[in-house]
């Protein structure tokens, strides 16, 4: 299964990762539209991103989150009617939906995070 | 299949807007005519949607003596102004009206599947069926491409769970389009009986399956096959969160977002709807002395454990996301899958079966003694396809046992078979005899006031002990709670607009358990606030179960728990968010009140609906024979000393039980004057023309019917 890795020992929390991630998958800088989320109200931050369960998968009534070859938990836009049932579904909230987006939105495992972290508090690895 | 075109009728497709078409499809069966009706301003202000569309369409298209088989009698469908959406659990209702063949008024049924959200999505608010089909036909309806159709229907197998799947296979534009298409049809029993449904499929996608909902009560499904309609099938494959086009979806989808929250957290610990349904039901009315077992007379037995939610927990596929709408995080609607019948056409093939669900398990299982969760599968399996309503299946066949049970029937007369308690092959017998339209099952379908009617005149048995033990009242029979104990759930019943069925009011434990509204008075505002409230999910396409199946955390700490205030907001909230009409919680009851108050006019209309007809048999109210005063005797003494201040020592069961049905009757008279009063009708249960005016439903022809009943 490829999945982050997350290291919050490390996170200097300068907020990279969540730029990264907004802009590659929705063209911006907004870090509601980013699928990793750095909580820097506690310390060490907490580092929200999907580790791939598939607890979404189980409650999607519409088969639009699906697991691929690699083990990563993929969402159809195509299927998905927006009902957010994932979103409550998902144990560790890594199940992202924003204002104005009508699809939820997740971690992919693409990586785009970890070349920006100057720290070395994230890496993708194959479990 | 080879189909025939019958009739077309090509329209424009068009979003919804807030919620609505703003059009209603009428279709004439005997004509071919199809043509598309403008919704207009009134019925919206006046009739909101669903329920209230039906009505009203219904009222202008019949006549005063129209029955349930007269041409112009019409099935109508609709949907709500909320319909479909996919935020807001429980979103995906038809309401289905028709003139009942058992009542001979409008019976309103709530249904889901995915026929209703698809429908509106295509272009529909209503849809009206009138006529009589010359031939054997479907209706189909594109919603993709604008296209309706007549079409003919030379299939020969018309038994739900295989035509249903049959028609989306047929229909769909590939294996992977399956989920877009929906159907509605009834099955071999309606072409013979009257206690019959329609089933609303939606395509299971994870088990590939057409899965059934049940439009069950009041005879629809016959009203169906007279008009020689095999099935309705609609198409469409657009659906979005925004397909409602609401005003604020946001808002929408954080109140949605917050339940879906509310039953991750709290399901597990509450009801459990997503791993037993309302099945969970079945042990706590047993505990609380309200299952009802043989025929309603006594509400509690240890033979129940039989039929304890863990029994069907073990025959329910777990871990599924079983909503019969998308979005419905609640998840009820369990499934059995790959059951195999013992007995009937369907021997030994797999095949998946809906529920069961409470009403089920307690009509089919403990109501006619039979005590095994297998065999309600099965006999809820053969219901559903064969298009019979579980309930009154239950409640009709419980009827004819004790009737075996009393000599009223015999082997000679039902044609061999021992109709005796917990006899579950006899009762699946029945129900084979109701699809093939042979033997005694044709009698039980013809329901328990037919019933009554033929075994008083052919075999001699006395009327007033079938009036009391016959659990009907308005022709429709009563679903499966014991309300002896009571008197709120009395009129719970009774007042129901059309037959006894528990979706006006369910008041048995804030009356009898909680002894939360102990006047008359207290009664009557449960009487009128519970059903107005109800009625609204009606109006707008919704389900009641998310209502109050799943309560907040700190629910119990608001100032009215019963009415689980934080959720009734959140209706008010979707409400505006969809259609951008300001709501409240008082003008939401005004919405519904106005729908039920024209609904009690019409049954007035069709010539029920008045004092008279809301009495219920004395099974309902009391102890009918000694076994069942015996029964509860502790309980029964007890209200006699402390009720009626009457010493029970020294006098006999007999004496005790008159003087206690007399008490109650006369308790229930009481409550009724109280109900009327709060309701605003008089003491005939007619509507004040006052009332009506306040309320707004002074439209001149309602005005006129009632003007004949003052």
């Amino acid at each position: 299964m490829k999945m982050l890795k997350t290291f919050p020992d490390k996170c200097i929390t300068c907020h990279n990762c969540e730029s990264a991630c907004s802009k590659l998958y929705f063209k911006e800088d907004n870090a509601k539209k980013s699928c990793v989320v750095i909580n820097e109200e506690i310390y060490p931050p907490e580092m929200i991103v999907c580790n791939q369960c598939g607890t979404c998968v189980d409650v999607c009534p519409t088969l639009a989150l699906t697991i691929n070859t690699q083990g990563v938990v993929i969402l159809n836009k195509s299927l998905c009617i927006g009902c957010l049932m994932c979103v409550a579904a998902c144990p560790i909230n890594s199940m992202r939906f924003t204002e104005n987006v009508y699809n939820p939105f997740k971690c992919i495992a693409c990586g785009i995070c970890t070349r920006t972290c100057p720290a070395e508090a994230i890496e993708i690895v194959t479990a | 299949m080879n189909r025939k075109l019958i009739a077309e009728f090509k329209y424009a497709p068009a979003p919804v807007i807030r919620g609505y078409n703003k059009r209603s499809l009428y279709i004439n069966l005997s004509t071919g005519e199809i043509k598309e009706k403008p919704v207009t301003e009134l019925m919206i202000d006046k009739f909101v949607g669903g329920k209230g569309f039906d009505l009203y369409l219904m009222w202008h298209a019949i006549k005063d003596e129209t029955k349930w088989d007269s041409p112009e009698n019409e099935i109508c469908i609709s949907f709500g102004p909320l319909c479909g959406n996919t935020s807001y659990p429980g979103s995906g209702k038809s309401i289905v009206t028709t003139i009942s063949p058992l009542t001979g008024i409008p019976v309103d049924c709530n249904v889901g599947g995915h026929f209703g959200p698809y429908t509106k999505f295509s272009g529909w608010d209503a849809i009206e069926l009138q006529g009589i089909a010359k031939e054997e036909v479907i209706v189909y309806i594109d919603g993709d491409k604008g296209v309706v159709q007549i079409l003919s229907a030379p299939d020969e197998e018309i038994n739900s769970h295989i035509f249903a799947e049959e028609l989306i296979k047929e229909f769909a534009d590939s294996e992977d389009k399956y989920q877009f298409v929906s159907v509605v049809s009834s099955g071999k029993a309606a072409e013979n009986v009257l206690i019959t449904c329609l089933n609303f499929s939606f395509w299971d996608k994870r088990r590939k399956v057409a899965r059934l909902k049940q439009a069950g009560r009041g005879g629809t499904g016959s009203v169906f096959r007279h008009k020689k309609i095999k099935a309705l099938v609609v198409k469409y494959s657009g659906l979005k969160v925004d397909s409602n086009n609401p005003v604020d979806v946001e808002t929408l989808r954080k109140r949605g977002l917050k339940l879906h929250q509310e039953i991750e957290a709290g399901d597990s610990t509450q009801n459990r709807m997503r791993q037993v349904g309302t099945a969970h039901l079945m042990e706590i009315m047993n505990d609380y002395d309200l299952l009802p077992i043989r025929n309603f007379k006594y509400g509690q037995m240890p033979e129940a454990e039989g039929l304890h939610s863990r029994e069907f927990k073990k025959l329910f596929t777990q871990g599924m996301p079983d909503g019969c709408w998308f979005g419905c995080s609640l998840s009820c609607c369990k499934a059995v899958d790959n059951f195999e019948p013992r007995t009937g056409p369907y021997k030994g093939k797999k095949v998946c079966v809906d529920g069961p669900e409470y009403e089920t398990a307690a009509g089919c299982g403990s109501n006619i003694g039979v005590f095994n969760a297998r065999d309600v599968v099965e006999i809820n399996f053969y219901c559903d396809t064969y298009g019979v309503d579980t309930i009154s299946f239950g409640t009709s066949t419980a009827f004819a046992m004790e009737c075996y049970e009393n000599g009223i029937l015999n082997k000679e007369r039902t044609g061999g078979l021992e109709l005796t308690w917990g006899n579950a092959d006899a009762a699946l017998e029945l129900l084979h005899q109701m699809a093939r339209g042979d033997g005694f099952g044709v009698i039980v379908g013809q329901g328990v006031r037919k019933m009554k009617q033929i075994f008083a005149e052919k075999y001699g048995a006395d009327p007033d002990f079938l009036q009391d033990i016959g659990m009907e009242a308005k022709g429709l029979e009563y679903s499966q709670y014991m309300s002896k104990e009571s008197l709120a759930q009395q009129g719970g019943y009774t007042l129901a607009l059309k037959g006894p069925q528990h979706d006006e009011a369910w008041l048995i434990f804030m009356d009898m358990v909680n002894n939360q509204i102990p006047t008359f008075k207290d009664k009557a505002e449960a009487l009128h606030y519970f059903p107005m409230f109800r009625t609204w999910f009606g109006l707008q396409g919704l389900c009641k179960l998310p209502w109050n199946d799943i309560e907040p955390a700190n629910n119990a700490e608001t100032d009215e728990p019963a009415k689980v205030p934080e959720h009734v907001q959140n209706y008010v909230d979707i409400y505006t968010a969809i259609t951008g009409k300001p709501l409240n919680k008082k003008t939401l009851i005004e919405q519904s009140e106005r729908v039920y108050n024209f609904q009690k006019v019409f049954c007035l209309r069709m010539g029920k609906g008045r004092r008279i007809d809301d009495v219920p048999p004395y099974r309902a109210v009391g102890p009918v024979t000694e076994e069942e005063y015996l029964s509860r005797q502790d309980r029964y003494d007890k209200q006699l000393k402390e009720k009626l201040n009457i010493d029970p020592e020294g006098k006999s069961t007999t004496e005790k039980m008159d003087i206690l049905r007399k008490y109650r009757e006369d308790q229930y008279q009481q409550l009724i004057d109280a109900v009327y009063e709060r309701k605003g009708w008089n003491a005939q249960g007619v509507p004040k023309i006052e009332h009506l005016q306040k309320i707004g439903m002074d439209l001149p022809e309602v005005i006129e019917v009632v003007k004949r009943f003052l």
